[in-house]
């Protein structure tokens, strides 16, 4: 029994879990207010963009690689896709904008898969570089300006909720229709990781490349199908972020990568590849997103986040480092104490 | 070990050539840049005030790539350089500018300490990283984007996000004085990049970390210590963050908690572009020095062209992705020259 408890103890998302049920314990008996639907809902709110950006990334860490660069193609495929309609005096469904977004941010994550696939390049150097190919060309050639006035479509998205109420003081609560999309690309990644082929083998290439060609699988193809997924992803993230702000803003979400890449390696994701789970990788953003929440309703000065987040990382991966090792060293001294 | 190469070329010229191929060509490419800016604008590319604005804008970078080429190395990365650089020279402008607050006090002692402290500082969170990475096992990435979230966290606790000023004028002198007729940074950079290259090059510490980034697995059967090796050059990394941060800090006057930020790429983009090897092993403080000045030629020469700044950003972007495409376009001739140099050693 007390094996058990042990190992369930050093899985990454048990831990995680723990480690939500304790702040969320601490902050409901400091603030009550956190325990409200309001609240809850806020924290769903929060969870929609970070989460999507979120399975992008565990796609690619599962895959052995890292992308800094796909919040600089969500602003892109977001920015260019809203310019491009405003200018155009759109005014059709707003699917039809999403996909507009969605295809910018495939083409520029098969940029990305091009270096990466083809040129088998570090893709945390490719990602940098692309990250700043990206950005700059939108500020430069496309636009710098802030767009408040979306297309009729894009508002009428954002006011479309699944759920709707009016708490006692007054304000009034909802649950955005956006958060589908989220529970939509969850149980489609979760689907093409655990029960297709394709995932199959970019679990194998992230365990090891050599392994998986060997095993017939071509390593350039999965990486043109991982690097374009997450940016389709991001494409979507984005133009989802801004419409639910109601303005395009060209400098949103550049920034907001490490704090993804820390949800998802919170998660039990590896920067080695071939590990990693949906269900961690939730439980990591949600780790990040009610941090920052209670610190706020906590009263914490926001400057703070950044140090607890920095923290996290470093405990949220040097603590499993740190057994792996020590499993390791006990492998070790048990051979040399047998010979 | 290349003169065991029984079909290496006669004559010094020829070997100093077959030997440092890359070297060469980024001494090309910055000659290159040098001419083309040049002839775009001659009358303002090569007057002395060019020279002189140069000679104070590239050195604090250059330091930090060269802290970059280090943590590099040995196969990893420091991506908490700049907020290493921000912290430490946050903590030394406090104490400097609360010590002077009253302008009757002396200020030799207090820039002393100022300097010591960002030094100190730097050289702890580089030694934090080195003990994240060698003795938790963090990887490197994750180790450093860590701490550089803990760095630049606590620099704006520290500051609240407003930026630190007020220093005494003497001060400056480290960021803006000259002597003899040089820019004292320049003269800075150029004794720390003098003490890299003879740790790198000609110390025992020196010669293990290039074989770490080499084989770390070799390394190890080798006897040497990894994890010593690895806190030394993260340490090491970190100290000259801290030098960078005390140049940023004399040169602009004050400090911010976000300040530099743009510089974290560029780094890691000019290091590449100098011939080290992002996987580790390879690389060398010329090179480095090389790329610096074709990067701030180019740098110089857009601002007088009037790129935009986020012009230059796509360039930038653009340049490191050639210059890697270049690089594996280049490999099947280098490992094959790494090959014959393995079969002589056995042999």
């Amino acid at each position: 029994m007390r094996a058990r408890i042990g190992s369930l103890l050093r899985r990454n998302d048990v831990l995680v879990a723990l480690t939500i049920v304790a702040f969320c314990v601490f902050t409901g008996v400091q603030a009550p207010s956190f325990f409200t639907l309001g609240n809850l809902f806020d924290l769903l709110r929060a969870s929609i963009v970070l989460g999507i950006f979120a399975i992008g990334v565990l796609v690619v860490l599962v895959s052995g690689g890292i992308d800094v660069s796909f919040t600089a193609i969500a602003a892109f495929s977001m920015y260019t896709t809203t310019l491009y309609l405003t200018q155009s005096g759109f005014d059709g469904h707003w699917i039809l904008a999403f996909g507009i977004s969605m295809l910018i941010g495939l083409g520029l994550g098969l940029i990305n898969a091009f270096f990466i696939g083809v040129f088998r390049l570090p893709t945390m150097i490719v990602t940098l570089g692309t990250l700043s190919l990206f950005r700059g060309f939108m500020l430069a050639w496309i636009g710098s300006r802030l767009i408040s006035q979306l297309p009729s479509s894009m508002r009428e998205f954002s006011r479309t909720n699944l759920f709707r109420f009016t708490s006692d003081d007054g304000v009034i609560h909802s649950l955005p229709i956006a958060i589908l999309f989220l529970v939509g690309v969850v149980l489609i990644t979760w689907f093409i990781l655990n029960r297709t082929m394709l995932g199959r083998a970019i679990y194998a290439m992230g365990g090891s490349t050599v392994a998986a060609e060997r095993a017939g699988f071509s390593i350039t193809w999965l990486q043109v199908f991982v690097y374009a997924y997450v940016g389709a992803l991001a494409g979507l993230a984005g133009i989802i972020h801004a419409s639910m702000a109601r303005v395009a803003n060209p400098s949103d979400l550049v920034g907001l990568e490490l704090t993804v890449i820390a949800a998802v390696v919170l998660g039990g994701a590896r920067l080695t590849g071939g590990h990693g789970s949906i269900l961690g990788t939730l439980l990591g953003v949600a780790l990040i997103v009610i941090i920052s929440n209670s610190l706020v309703v906590l009263g914490v000065p926001s400057y703070w986040q950044r140090v607890v987040i920095g923290l996290l990382i470093l405990l949220g991966t040097g603590i499993p480092a740190y057994q792996a090792r020590r499993a390791q060293r006990h492998m070790y001294s048990d051979t040399g104490g047998g010979a | 070990m290349s003169q065991h190469r029984p079909e290496a070329p006669q004559g010094a010229w020829a070997r100093f050539r077959s030997e440092n191929m890359d070297l060469i060509r980024l001494g090309g490419m910055a000659v290159l840049i040098f001419a083309v800016m040049a002839a775009l604008r001659p009358s303002l590319f090569l007057s002395s005030n060019n020279f002189v604005s140069m000679g104070f804008q590239f050195p604090e970078f250059a330091i930090l790539t060269l802290a970059m080429m280090i943590s590099m190395l040995t196969g990893g990365i420091d991506l908490s350089i700049i907020g290493n650089m921000n912290l430490s020279a946050i903590l030394a402008g406090m104490v400097l500018a609360s010590m002077t607050a009253d302008p009757t006090n002396p200020v030799g002692l207090p820039i002393a300490l100022a300097v010591v402290i960002a030094l100190a500082v730097g050289t702890a969170g580089g030694l934090v990283n080195g003990l994240l990475v060698a003795h938790v096992g963090i990887p490197p990435i994750l180790a450093t984007l860590g701490t550089s979230q803990v760095f630049l966290g606590l620099a704006i606790v520290l500051t609240g996000g407003a930026s630190v000023h007020g220093f005494p004028t003497a001060f400056s002198f480290i960021g803006n004085g000259k002597i003899l007729g040089l820019p004292v940074p320049v003269l800075v950079f150029a004794a720390l990049a003098i003490v890299v290259a003879v740790v790198l090059n000609k110390s025992a510490f020196g010669a293990k970390v290039y074989l770490l980034g080499a084989n770390p697995l070799a390394s190890r059967f080798a006897g040497l210590k990894n994890s010593g090796l690895l806190i030394g050059a993260y340490t090491l990394a970190g100290f000259l963050s801290g030098a960078a941060g005390i140049l940023i800090m004399s040169r602009t006057n004050s400090i911010r908690a976000d300040f530099g930020a743009s510089y974290l790429l560029l780094t890691i983009l000019v290091a590449v572009l100098g011939g080290v090897n992002p996987y580790g092993g390879f690389g060398k403080v010329f090179g480095v020095i090389l790329a610096v000045l074709a990067l701030q030629f180019l740098s110089s020469g857009f601002n007088m062209l009037r790129f935009s700044n986020f012009a230059r950003e796509f360039i930038w972007g653009a340049l490191l992705l050639v210059v890697m495409v270049m690089g594996t376009i280049r490999f099947p001739w280098r490992k094959r020259q790494v090959k014959k140099r393995d079969s002589s050693g056995l042999g």
